[in-house]
C-alpha cells in the first residue's frame, strides 16, 4: 500500500468520519484514496475555514476535528486555526503537504518550514521521514491531540513518502516516554481542598474551559449543589453550569456581570477548576481576589502557579479531581460532623449585588435596535439546545452576558486567541458534528468580512447554519476603546452598514439573505430564519452603533474599578 | 557562577529538532538561557542538554513545567552546585610573544591547561575545569591580550548518591 492510502487508512482507524480541506500540489497523492474512503470531505475555499471548522466539530463533539491542506501558503493559512486551538485547548489533527524530503531546504516551489513555523502554536509536530511511520505517527497524533490538556497537532507529509509503499500494519500502542500527562487527583490534596471549602465564608467557584474538556458539567453541579458554593462561568465555560440554576452568576472578567466580578474579589476562596486565570480574568493581577486563598485544578502543572500561587494545587483531570473533592467533603461531614460554615450573610449579599446591578441595556420602541435585543430575541425563540458560535468583539460578549446557555457544548467562539472571522466556519464545522442542532452564528459585520466566503461551502455542502450579523458599520469593540480611552478619536474603525450589500452577498453564496432594521421586526425575521433548513440563513440586523459593552474593567486596572453601563445602577467600589 | 542562576540536566528523545523545540520554548516564554550543551548519552534514542538557566527570568518551577510538556523531553533534573559534578571546556588564543610567552605558558601550568597551538606572537591554550576556575583563567590571561576565547557551556551528571561506591571522589586541582 502507498503512504497516501496507509494515511487515509489510518485516519480512519483513529475514527475519523469528516475532515475539513482543500487540495493542492503536495498532498495531491493523498487525495486520491480519499475518493474510495468512507471519510466525508469538506471542501473549503480558504485554509484558515478548514482549520476553524474542525476546531467547531470539535467543540461541538468533543472529538478531535481533522483538516488537511497542502503545502507552503495552505500550511500558513492554517496557523491561524493551530494558534487559535493552542490557546483554547482544542484537539486538531493537521495534515499538511510538504515537498518530496529531497527537495526539503532547496526552495522548492510550495515549499515553507511547516513544523518549524507550527512549532510554537501546536502540541507537537511530525515531519514523516518514511511512509512506515505514517500509521505511527498519526496513531501518535491523535493520542497527543486528545490526551492531557486537548491542543493541536500537525503532521507533514513529503509527496515522495506520500507515494512511498510500506507494509500495512498498526500501532497497539504508543511510546512516547516524555509524554506522561497527570491523571488522578493526589487524595490528599482533595482532602486539604475539602477543609478549606468547609472553613469558608466566601467561597466562589471558578469554573474554567476545562470543565467541558473534561466532560465534567455533572460533577461540578454536584459538587456545587453540595456545597452550596456559587458559580461563575468564564467565557471558555459558558454552558458548563446552567446559566438558570440559582447557585449560577454568569461570567466574570473585563466584560463579566457586577455580581461575578465582585464575588470574586471579595471572596476567601476561590475554587478555580480547569480556568487559567487569564488576564481578561483577573484585571490587574496583584488586586486580584486579594482576600482569596486558592485551590487550583488544572490537568497541565505549567497552570498551576503560572498566575497566581495556589493554597492547594490538584494536576489531574478536571473531572476525577472535582468528583475526589466532592467525596471528601462527603467525608469530612460525615466523619468530623463538621458543620458546614453559615454563608446567609454572603448569599444575601450576592442576591443583593444581583437585584442592584444586573446585566442592563434600553431598547426604546421606536429607538435604534440593540444589538442585546436582537440576542435576547434569539435566545427566545429557538430551541434550548441551540449551539451559539460568536466571532470575536463587542457581540461576542453580548452573546455570552444575555444568551443563557443551560447545556454544556452549546457554546463555540474564540476566547484566548481572540480571532476575528472565527464564527462562520466554526459554526459549519458545529452543524457538521451535530447536524440535528439548530445552529447560530452571532457574528459582527468586521468578523464576517474574514471568512464569509466559507458560507459557499456550507451552501455547496447543505450545511444549513444561519448567521445573525449585528451589523453596526464599526469594529465595534475597537471603536469603544477609542471612545473610551482615547479622547473619541476614531481611528480606522468605520465599516459602512451597507458596503458590501450583506443581503446580496448572502443570496450570492447559495444563501437567504434577510436584513432586519426595527425591533418589532425581530421576532418575525427569526422565525423566518429558522423555517428555513435547506440552506444556510444570513440576516443583516442594523443596530445602534453607539452601544457599549458593559460592565467594563478597563485593560490593567483592578476589577474593584468595574465601569458600570448607563442602565445597570449606581456605583461600583 | 551567579547565584541567580540554575542548572538543568534535560534527558530528551534523540529526534529532528528537538533541540529547537527547547530553545524556541524558552524564547516565547521569555526565559532567558544563560548557557547550553547538548550530546549524545550512551544510549543512542537519548541526548541529554546542560541548561544553565536566568533564574531571574521566570520561577525555575515554570520553566522546567512548561519544558516537561514538551513531546521529547524525557526527565528533567535539576543540579544544585552541591549535589552535581560539573565542567566546561576553553580555548583561548592569547598574545605572547618572545618576551612574555614564558608567564602566559607559566600560568598555564598552574591552571594544568595545554597549549594546543603556538605561534610568533600568540598560543592557544585548552583548560577545563570548573565554571569558576575558567572565569579566573580568563581573567589571568586578559592582561596579555585574549584575541580567541570559546567556551562550551557548562556540562553536568548529579553526583553518586550516599550508600552507593564511590570509587573516587577526585578533588579539583587549582
Amino acid at each position: 500500500m502507498t503512504g497516501a492510502q496507509a494515511l487515509i487508512k489510518s485516519l480512519e482507524m483513529e475514527g475519523t468520519e469528516v475532515m475539513f480541506g482543500l487540495p493542492g500540489g503536495a498532498i495531491l497523492p493523498v487525495y486520491d484514496p480519499l475518493l474510495e474512503s468512507t471519510i466525508r470531505h469538506i471542501l473549503v475555499r480558504h485554509e484558515q475555514g478548514a482549520g476553524h471548522m474542525a476546531e467547531g466539530y470539535a467543540h461541538a463533539t468533543g472529538r478531535p476535528g481533522v483538516a488537511m491542506v497542502t503545502s507552503g501558503p495552505a500550511a500558513t493559512n492554517i496557523v491561524t486555526p493551530l494558534c487559535d486551538a493552542m490557546l483554547d485547548s482544542i484537539p486538531l489533527v493537521v495534515v499538511t503537504g510538504q515537498v518530496p524530503l529531497s527537495a526539503i531546504g532547496t526552495d522548492a516551489f510550495q515549499e515553507c518550514d511547516t513544523t518549524g513555523i507550527t512549532m510554537p502554536v501546536t502540541k507537537h509536530n511530525w515531519l514523516i521521514q518514511s511512509a512506515a511511520d505514517i500509521p505511527m505517527v498519526i496513531r501518535e497524533a491523535f493520542h497527543v491531540a486528545t490526551t492531557g490538556r486537548p491542543g493541536p497537532v500537525l503532521v507533514d507529509v513529503p509527496k515522495d513518502i506520500s507515494n512511498q509503499t510500506m507494509d500495512w500494519y498498526w500501532p497497539e500502542a504508543v511510546d512516547l516516554p516524555g509524554f506522561r500527562p497527570p491523571q488522578a487527583p493526589d487524595p490528599r490534596l482533595a482532602r486539604e481542598a475539602a477543609r478549606l471549602i468547609l472553613a469558608a465564608e466566601r467561597p466562589v467557584i471558578y469554573a474554567g474551559g476545562g470543565i467541558l474538556k473534561a466532560r465534567a458539567a455533572e460533577a461540578l453541579r454536584r459538587l456545587a449543589e453540595l456545597t452550596g458554593i456559587h458559580v461563575v462561568t468564564t467565557l471558555m465555560a459558558r454552558g458548563a453550569f446552567p446559566d438558570d440554576h440559582p447557585l449560577a452568576l454568569g461570567m466574570p472578567g473585563m466584560h463579566g456581570n457586577y455580581t461575578a466580578v465582585t464575588a470574586m474579589q471579595q471572596s476567601d476562596l476561590l475554587i478555580a477548576l480547569g480556568s487559567r486565570f487569564d488576564d481578561r480574568v483577573t484585571g490587574k493581577v496583584p488586586a486580584f481576589a486579594p482576600h482569596a486563598k486558592i485551590i487550583h485544578v488544572d490537568i497541565d502543572p505549567a497552570e498551576l502557579g503560572k498566575v497566581r500561587r495556589a493554597d492547594v494545587g490538584i494536576a489531574a483531570d478536571c473531572r476525577s479531581a472535582i468528583e475526589a473533592i466532592t467525596a471528601a467533603v462527603e467525608a469530612e461531614l460525615a466523619e468530623t460532623a463538621t458543620v458546614p460554615f453559615d454563608r446567609s450573610d454572603w448569599k444575601a449579599t450576592l442576591a443583593g449585588w444581583q437585584a442592584a446591578h444586573p446585566l442592563a441595556y434600553d431598547q426604546e420602541e421606536d429607538g435604534p435596535l440593540k444589538p442585546q435585543f436582537c440576542i435576547e430575541q434569539l435566545r427566545d425563540n429557538t430551541p434550548d439546545d441551540t449551539i451559539v458560535v460568536s466571532g470575536v468583539g463587542q457581540h461576542q460578549m453580548w452573546t455570552s452576558q444575555y444568551w443563557k446557555f443551560n447545556h454544556p457544548y452549546t457554546f463555540v467562539n474564540s476566547g484566548g486567541l481572540g480571532t476575528m472571522g472565527f464564527a462562520v466556519p466554526a459554526a459549519i464545522g458545529a452543524k457538521v458534528g451535530k447536524p440535528d442542532r439548530m445552529v447560530w452564528a452571532i457574528d459582527g459585520d468586521g468578523c464576517f468580512q474574514m471568512t464569509a466566503q466559507e458560507l459557499v461551502t456550507a451552501s455547496a455542502e447543505r450545511v444549513p447554519i444561519k448567521v445573525a450579523i449585528l451589523n453596526n458599520a464599526y469594529l465595534g469593540m475597537v471603536r469603544q476603546w477609542q471612545e473610551l480611552f482615547y479622547k473619541e478619536r476614531y481611528s480606522e474603525v468605520y465599516l459602512s452598514p451597507d458596503l458590501p450589500d450583506y443581503v446580496k452577498w448572502a443570496e450570492a453564496m447559495g444563501c437567504v439573505g434577510l436584513r432586519c432594521e426595527n425591533p418589532e421586526d425581530v421576532a418575525a425575521t427569526i422565525e423566518k430564519a429558522n423555517s428555513i433548513d435547506d440552506r444556510p440563513v444570513v440576516v443583516d440586523f442594523r443596530v445602534d452603533y453607539r452601544e457599549k459593552v458593559y460592565p467594563m474593567v478597563a485593560a490593567g486596572t483592578s476589577n474593584d474599578d468595574i465601569i458600570l453601563g448607563p442602565a445597570e445602577g449606581e456605583g461600583g467600589h | 557562577m551567579p547565584v541567580t542562576h540554575h542548572i538543568l540536566s534535560v534527558l530528551v528523545e534523540n529526534k529532528p529538532a528537538v533541540l529547537t523545540r527547547v530553545t524556541s520554548l524558552f524564547s516565547r516564554r521569555g526565559f532567558n538561557i544563560f548557557s547550553l550543551a547538548v550530546s549524545p548519552t550512551d544510549d543512542e534514542d537519548f541526548s541529554r542538554m546542560t541548561i544553565v538557566v536566568d533564574a531571574e527570568s521566570a520561577p525555575l518551577e515554570q520553566v522546567t513545567r512548561q519544558l516537561d510538556k514538551l513531546i521529547n523531553v524525557v526527565e528533567i533534573t535539576e543540579l544544585s552546585a552541591g549535589a552535581a559534578v560539573e565542567r566546561e571546556l576553553m580555548l583561548a588564543t592569547v598574545r605572547a610573544d618572545a618576551s612574555n610567552r614564558g608567564q602566559v605558558t607559566e600560568l598555564a601550568g598552574i591552571f594544568e591547561a595545554k597549549i594546543l597551538d603556538v605561534g610568533a606572537d600568540a598560543l592557544t591554550l585548552m583548560a577545563a575545569g570548573s565554571p569558576d576556575k575558567l572565569d579566573s583563567i580568563e581573567e589571568l590571561l586578559r592582561p596579555f591580550g585574549i584575541t580567541g576565547l570559546q567556551r562550551t557551556g557548562r556540562i553536568a551528571l548529579p553526583r553518586i548518591p550516599r550508600g552507593t561506591v564511590r570509587l573516587a571522589a577526585v578533588p579539583e586541582s587549582a
